[in-house]
Parts: structure tokens; C-alpha cells; sequence
């Protein structure tokens, strides 16, 4: 077996570019999810920020007006659900599957006129000295700049959870409703505007699909990541740095595998291809093995209905 | 995670089918993918398209897109046939079992199945010789690699899939001795992401001519991004890759299905099993790209003309097996039955061929 044809720069490149869409769409439902919103309508906001983005794009001939545009289309389909979720206190499980389907369809119709273009290519970093530095220099500092976005977004989010006032009312909400309620915060409007975030980042996750990873648009393209990215945010126990380490880890255990097959080695292929679905539910099973903690971590009020005048 | 599209969609259907009072045939579609993915599905639905054109209102189609193989595939069926469908194709590989087990509940509905082996009274099977097309686009794959390494981004280790390996592999080895193929098992038919991964990777080990058995024009993408070839796979393709694509593989379902149709108005309609190649037209073989030099492209026309004249056979002997036992002898040409259930790769491709 020769390993030697592996380059570890190119497949972490690689990993990175395949974890980023998952990574964006699981940052935002993890704020979602810490407000003690559940939406399961990811998969459908992130389609919908692929095509979003995928068409602006082509029209502008920008990819930044494109992805802003996916932001705004994700969020638009979050306020969607949040309406008929808070205001009309419907199911969120059924709300959140009903926005998934609704998004694929919608999506495949918008697309119709878009499939088979070329969207403008997304400018990569190139910094002098640094990006031409061996290892680190490909690694670290010639991506597209949505990557470094995808991980400072992470950071802001850690910082607004855990060090702003902003963040302590909104992880109140999410562990108890009444009592935030009975404090004075309007809890239905700082869960619009969480249930919103979440929209824009799984809109964006999807448009990086549609412009960077694959650059093309196609019908049901996402392929389950939203479905990945839920899982992610329990993978990660609802901290926001466990969040990278979730995403790479499945990014790099599908693009290793890959490459790994490419190799030839004796492994069969069968075992390889479902080595990240095994890997994530295997570190599922290990987070949630203590049942005390794995409750502590999750929202108290997750996915329950709060309505003000009980 | 495509089970919900198609819940929803057999429930649209069964509220949809029912009130139609008129006598018309009425023929079912059941799609793997999307119709959008401009390959597989998207070439299923021109056949659709082709019926509807042939038979204006004396037909009616329906369809329903992206039914995952297994149970959902039986309830779709169902919904399909007891909303008062006359004849029902089923588009993929993995439909098989749930069409043969519907089948048996609704004796009076023809069913059409693509890839498949098992048949029944009211159960026919169809396929395309799609491996020669892959003979074609192997002997351009292998005069046309610089790094004599070809990347094949595989779905599933069925027949169909090991023969178009087999075929190219061949192909690319009797003009290139060098040739080596690297082949990985993406284990779905449509998954642009991924589709999209498996390619990157092959093009980091080497490759630079990369050829595909699955639905999505990702790869294809790719390929034109980092400059190097590509075959448009089921669909033309071109679009996706201008500079990259070289030729494709081009399934035409269309005349098949128009004929099945009729057969079910005539009331003709019998089992049968269709394998139709280059000849008839079932498989279809792209314009050649410009980037493959004038003798390529001659010596490429002769094997298609060959192959459609019934004059060359994609597996004539000798062959052997991976395991170095000998398949076929000298001037021996591969039967229907061995070729049909294939699950041996042939000596010369690398890997193990899983199971």
C-alpha cells in the first residue's frame, strides 16, 4: 500500500470544503435550537439558499450578491415557520418537516431555468509570502474566504452564547420559557429573530453548495446535509466549538474514505463509504451513554410550544 | 433522506388519480432521482415526454420523483396502480423486488422494469447495452490519458455498473497497455456533493480522464473546472462541461416506451425481456469533442459502426478474470446470462470488487 500518493494538504483542503456547508447550516440551528426552537426544516432552508444563491449569482455575475441573497431567501422561509410556529403555535416537528419539503419543491421550481449555467467563480485568498508558504500556506491561507466565515461565525456565536447579555436572555428562553416570559422578555420575538439567523446561515451553507463545492445547480442537490447538520448540533452537545470539530470530522471521514478507495486499499469499499454515518452515530451513542449530562446540555425548553397566556 | 418527497407525493397521487372518469391508458413513471438531475431520471422523463407527444390525450402519464429503492418504491407503486394506472415503469436497479412483489397483487397492470432480471406475467424488463457504449468512451478514455489513469466514480456494485467497468477498462487497456483505472464506490446514484468529492479525489491520485456511473452532471463540473476530460453519462452533459466533455453515453427510452404503450392499448402487451445496444438506438453515443484528434475519433466511429453492424463485440476473448482464471477463450464472445449477472471484474483492474 502506498500511502505516499495521500497528500494531507490537499485532502485537508479537501475535508474543509466538503465540512463547510454542514458547518454553516449547524451554527445556525444551533443558536435556533438554544433559543428552544427545534426546527427540522433545514435540509429545505438550505436548498432554498442554494438555489437563491445559485440565481442571483448568475444574474449579477457576483457571488457575494448571490450569497447575501441566500441569507435573505433562507431567513424568509425560517420566518416562514416561525409565524405559523410561534404566533400560530403549531407542531415544530411537523412544521419543520413540512418547511423541508416545501423547500425542495420550491427550490426545483425556481431552478428550472438555472440548471446546466455556470455560476462566476468564487475568488480565492492570495495573500503574498503567506499563501505561497509550504503546508500552512494552502492549508490556512488561500481558501475562499467563506471558510475563514464559516469558523468566525463559530467564534461570534460562542462569544454572543456564553459572553453577552444578549446571549444569556436568549439561553434563558431556551431553558425556560415562562420564567424568561415572567421576567419581561418577549419571547416570541427573540425567537424570531433566532429562528431567522438560522434561516440566513443554512441559506448560506446551501448557496456555498451551489457556488463552491460542486458550482453547478441541481434538483435536490443538498442530498440530506441539513439532515447531517441536525445531527451535528447533538454530535456537539449544543457547544458552538464542538461544532468544527463535528463538521471536519464527518468532512474528513467522507473525503478520506474517498481517497482511500481511490488507493486501493483492502478495505471494502462497502465498510469505507459508510464509515461517516457510522463515526457520527458511534460518537452520538458516547455523548448521550450519560443520560444526566447529554439532558443538561440540550435546552430545557426545546421544541415545546410556549404560549403566553398560561 | 429522500423517503419524505416521495410520502408526499404518493399521497398527492392517490388524492389526484382517483377522479378521472374518461377511458384513457394511463402509464406510470417511477423516477430514482430527481427530473432535474439531467442524467438518469431527467432521460427516463424525455421517454415520458415522448409517450405523451406519440399519444396527446389518449394517454395519460403520471410520475413521481426521487422514490428511494426499498419499501417507500412498493407503497408508490401501490398508489400508482390502485389509482387506475394501466401500465407502470419502474426506472431503477433497486425497484426490482418491490415491482415483482406489487406486481403479484394487481395481476392486470403491466409493469415495466429498467435494469432488472426478474420478470413475471405482467412483469417485463428493459435495459440498455450500455457497456457499449462504455466501450467507446474507454477506447477515447485511454488514448486520451497523459497520466494513463482513468477515475471511475462507481454507485453500487451491481451488474450493470461491474460490466461498464469491464467494458471500458478493456476498451482503454487494447489501445493503451499502460492504462490503469481507480475506481471508488460512491454507494448512491445521485448526490452531487459527494459526486463531487469522489471526483476531487480521483483527480488528486492522478487521474485526468474520469468517467462516471451515476446520475448527477457534478462530476462533469468538476472535471471542466480543474481541465481535464470528461464523459457526459445518460445525458449529453455538454453544458456542464464545454472544454472537458469528450463524448457520452446517451440513453434514448423514448421509442421503447411509446412501443410498450401501444402494446398495452392493442391490448398485445406481453413479458418480455429487451436489451437494446447501439444498434437499435436505445444507447446513443455523443458528438465526438473537438479535442480528440482526427484518427481518435476515426478509430472511435469504426468500433461504433462495428458495434451497431453486430461485427464487434465489447467481450470477445481471451479474457480473463481478475483472478487471472480464464473467461472467455480466444475469439469467444460473452453470453446475455454471464454478462447480465457480472460480479467479477476482469484481470487488469485494480481493487477488490465489493459484494
Amino acid at each position: 500500500m502506498d500511502f505516499s500518493a495521500l497528500n494531507p494538504v490537499s485532502l485537508m483542503v479537501s475535508l474543509m470544503i466538503a465540512a463547510t456547508p454542514v458547518l454553516l447550516a449547524a451554527v445556525g440551528e444551533l443558536v435556533v435550537e438554544k433559543s428552544g426552537v427545534l426546527n427540522l426544516g433545514v435540509e429545505g432552508m438550505m436548498i432554498i439558499g442554494a438555489i437563491a444563491g445559485f440565481a442571483i449569482s448568475v444574474e449579477t455575475s457576483n457571488p457575494w450578491i448571490g450569497m447575501l441573497a441566500a441569507m435573505v431567501a433562507g431567513a424568509v422561509l425560517a420566518l416562514i415557520f416561525g409565524f405559523i410556529t410561534q404566533f400560530l403555535l403549531s407542531n415544530q416537528v411537523a412544521t419543520g418537516l413540512a418547511l423541508t419539503l416545501f423547500g425542495l419543491g420550491m427550490a426545483a421550481l425556481l431552478g428550472q431555468s438555472y440548471t446546466g449555467m455556470k455560476p462566476p467563480s468564487t475568488p480565492h485568498l492570495d495573500i503574498p509570502v503567506l499563501s505561497d508558504l509550504p503546508v500552512v500556506g494552502p492549508i490556512l491561507f488561500s481558501h475562499d474566504p467563506m471558510i475563514y466565515m464559516s469558523i468566525a461565525l463559530v467564534a461570534g456565536v460562542w462569544y454572543f452564547l456564553n459572553r453577552t447579555r444578549g446571549g444569556l436572555i436568549l439561553r434563558a428562553v431556551g431553558e425556560n420559557h415562562d420564567a424568561a416570559h415572567s421576567l419581561g422578555y418577549n419571547v416570541v420575538m427573540i425567537r424570531m429573530g433566532a429562528i431567522a439567523f438560522g434561516g440566513a446561515c443554512a441559506g448560506l451553507g446551501g448557496a456555498y453548495l451551489s457556488l463552491v463545492r460542486v458550482p453547478q445547480w441541481t434538483e435536490g442537490m443538498t442530498a440530506g446535509a441539513g439532515w447531517i447538520a441536525l445531527a451535528i448540533v447533538v454530535f456537539a452537545s449544543w457547544k458552538p466549538w464542538r461544532l468544527i470539530l463535528g463538521a471536519y470530522l464527518f468532512g474528513g471521514v467522507t473525503i478520506l474514505q474517498l481517497n482511500l478507495q481511490a488507493l486501493g486499499i483492502g478495505i471494502s469499499a462497502a465498510y469505507l463509504s459508510m464509515t461517516p454515518y457510522l463515526i457520527t452515530i458511534i460518537v452520538m451513542v458516547i455523548m448521550s451513554a450519560d443520560r444526566r449530562r447529554a439532558s443538561i446540555n440540550a435546552p430545557a425548553s426545546l421544541g415545546r410550544i410556549f404560549n403566553a397566556s398560561h | 433522506m429522500k423517503f419524505i418527497p416521495a410520502l408526499a407525493a404518493a399521497a398527492a397521487l392517490a388524492l389526484g388519480l382517483g377522479g378521472s372518469a374518461i377511458a384513457q391508458t394511463k402509464a406510470g413513471f417511477i423516477y430514482v432521482g430527481p427530473v432535474g438531475d439531467l442524467g438518469w431520471s431527467y432521460e427516463h422523463d424525455q421517454g415520458r415526454q415522448a409517450v405523451v407527444e406519440a399519444f396527446g390525450d389518449a394517454v395519460e402519464t403520471t410520475y413521481v420523483e426521487s422514490v428511494p429503492e426499498g419499501a417507500d418504491a412498493e407503497r408508490v407503486m401501490t398508489q400508482m396502480a390502485l389509482g387506475g394506472a394501466d401500465i407502470i415503469f419502474t426506472t431503477s436497479f433497486g425497484y426490482m423486488d418491490p415491482t415483482l412483489n406489487v406486481a403479484a397483487k394487481f395481476p392486470n397492470v403491466k409493469f415495466e422494469h429498467a435494469t432488472g432480471y426478474k420478470r413475471a406475467d405482467n412483469v417485463s424488463t428493459y435495459s440498455a447495452r450500455f457497456y457499449e457504449g462504455r466501450h467507446v468512451i474507454g477506447l477515447i478514455a485511454g488514448r486520451m490519458t497523459e497520466t494513463n489513469t482513468v477515475g471511475y466514480i462507481a454507485s453500487f456494485p451491481i451488474p450493470e455498473v461491474v460490466r461498464g467497468i469491464n467494458a471500458a477498462y478493456l476498451a482503454a487497456k487494447s489501445v493503451n497497455p499502460d492504462v490503469q483505472f481507480k475506481v471508488i464506490w460512491v454507494y448512491t446514484w445521485f448526490d452531487p456533493g459527494k459526486e463531487a468529492d469522489a471526483a476531487n479525489a480521483l483527480i488528486e491520485q492522478g487521474a485526468d480522464v474520469i468517467m462516471q456511473h451515476t446520475d448527477s452532471p457534478a462530476a462533469m463540473t468538476i472535471a471542466e473546472e480543474k481541465g481535464i476530460f470528461a464523459f457526459g453519462q445518460a445525458s449529453d452533459m455538454m453544458q456542464f462541461g464545454p472544454t472537458a466533455r469528450l463524448s457520452s453515453i446517451i440513453d434514448n427510452w423514448g421509442p421503447y416506451y411509446v412501443s410498450r404503450v401501444q402494446a398495452v392499448m392493442d391490448g398485445t402487451w406481453a413479458s418480455v425481456d429487451t436489451w437494446d445496444g447501439i444498434a437499435p438506438g436505445m444507447v446513443q453515443i455523443g458528438a465526438f469533442s473537438d479535442r480528440i484528434p482526427a484518427d481518435v475519433q476515426a478509430e472511435a466511429q469504426v468500433a461504433v459502426d462495428a458495434i451497431a453492424a453486430g461485427t464487434l463485440h465489447p467481450f470477445t476473448g481471451p479474457i480473463n478474470k481478475q483472478d487471472g482464471s480464464v473467461w472467455l477463450a480466444a475469439g469467444e464472445t460473452a453470453d446475455d446470462g454471464t454478462l447480465a449477472g457480472m460480479n467479477f471484474y476482469v484481470e487488469g483492474v485494480d481493487g477488490d470488487l465489493p459484494n
